[in-house]
């Protein structure tokens, strides 16, 4: 729980106007033209270098993971959902063994008795296959697999509501058909 | 789903670690595969179209943004709802990711997933409310499943074990990583 009392934006990097409209208006729709952040300088008021000094700050802070394309899951490459449960003694030791698998790019404690959550990205299944199958083998704990079988959601980037009091109950995307 | 061409994939896999932040991002992603500028704008462009591109543009990470309360909703609903009901909790905003996926039985029974994000539990648990009342979810068996420790989070990587030859497959690096 190193989170619990930590608001990273908050303490270390305020959010500026400038920082809202880059969140609020570029995870989609991002310029496909020869100089990008230009054109978001431009749309937005201020220089191509304040755009592209501001994005670095924001990747090294971690606000920004990336910029770039969401894949639909499995147009490329495939990819599983799996979830094991971790003995409490063991949880950190087994969780930085998963982290070692290049093909793992989500791995979270969760509150249950399956308590290790990853999601497992490769080529193939043959591949997928092979990442747990070497995880249930060094670990002795059974992983269970849960690959997907529909996806529902479509990815219009996430609202952000900026001040802690905008709760955000209940309100359907406009965006969505 | 359609087959990906190769210079599809690769160009997918140079941008894997993100659009470089430079002046000229698409012709330094170009420049790593032999492709020049217009030829990789018109090809994210079109993969936009196909729908393999589900997004693009900034990707923001929730927890540093302050949405600290990450929960995992799972419900076990009848497979023949699952797509109504599924289109249905993908409506909220909060909702960040809604999946069918296969059951494991005994072990777990539940085959509806979504993903909320909310700045504390507190408002979580409130959206998760709205979300059962709405969506005619009551009486539906569900288990919540708030995150504590991120241990990575990162892009997702497509390459092939087969065409990374300078990586070991995987027993090979268990050896050298012990």
């Amino acid at each position: 729980m190193t989170h619990r009392n930590h608001d990273p934006i908050n303490e270390t990097l305020a959010m500026s106007e400038l920082d809202k409209q880059l969140l609020n208006e570029f995870q989609r729709d991002f310029p496909l033209t020869s100089t990008p952040y230009a054109d978001i300088a431009a749309r937005i008021g201020v220089t191509e270098q304040e755009v592209i000094a501001r994005l670095r700050q924001l990747r090294a802070a971690g606000v920004v993971g990336r910029v770039g394309a969401v894949i639909r899951p499995h147009s490329i490459g495939t990819s599983v959902l799996a979830a094991m449960a971790v003995p409490a003694a063991r949880l950190e030791q087994v969780a930085t063994l998963v982290n070692g698998y290049p093909e793992v790019n989500h791995n979270y404690e969760r509150e249950h008795r399956y308590n290790l959550w990853f999601v497992v990205t490769a080529a193939d299944q043959d591949d997928i296959d092979a990442v747990l199958n070497d995880i249930q083998r060094r670990t002795g704990i059974r992983v269970l697999a849960l690959p997907m079988l529909e996806s529902y959601h479509i990815d219009v980037g996430f609202k952000l509501h900026w001040e802690p009091d905008d709760r955000d109950i209940g309100e359907i995307n406009a965006n969505h058909q | 789903m359609q087959t990906i061409s190769e210079q599809d994939r690769r160009l997918i896999e140079a941008m894997q670690d993100g659009l470089p932040l430079e002046p000229n991002p698409y012709a330094v992603i170009g420049r790593r595969i032999g492709m020049d500028e217009a030829e990789v704008l018109r090809r994210i462009a079109a993969l936009q179209a196909c729908g393999v591109i589900k997004r693009f543009g900034i990707i923001v990470r929730h927890r540093e943004l302050g949405y600290l309360a990450n929960a995992m909703v799972v419900w076990n609903v009848a497979d023949e709802q699952a797509a109504l009901l599924g289109r249905r909790l993908a409506k909220f905003d909060f909702v960040t990711l809604c999946y069918r996926r296969a059951r494991r039985l005994p072990d777990w029974p539940y085959n509806l997933y979504c993903m909320i994000h909310g700045r504390d539990r507190k408002v979580v648990m409130q959206q998760l409310a709205s979300i059962i009342d709405r969506c005619g979810l009551r009486g539906v068996p569900y288990r919540i499943l708030f995150s504590r420790r991120r241990f990575k989070q990162c892009g997702a990587r497509y390459l092939s074990r087969a065409t990374e030859l300078e990586r070991p497959p995987v027993t090979a690096r268990r050896a050298v990583g012990r």
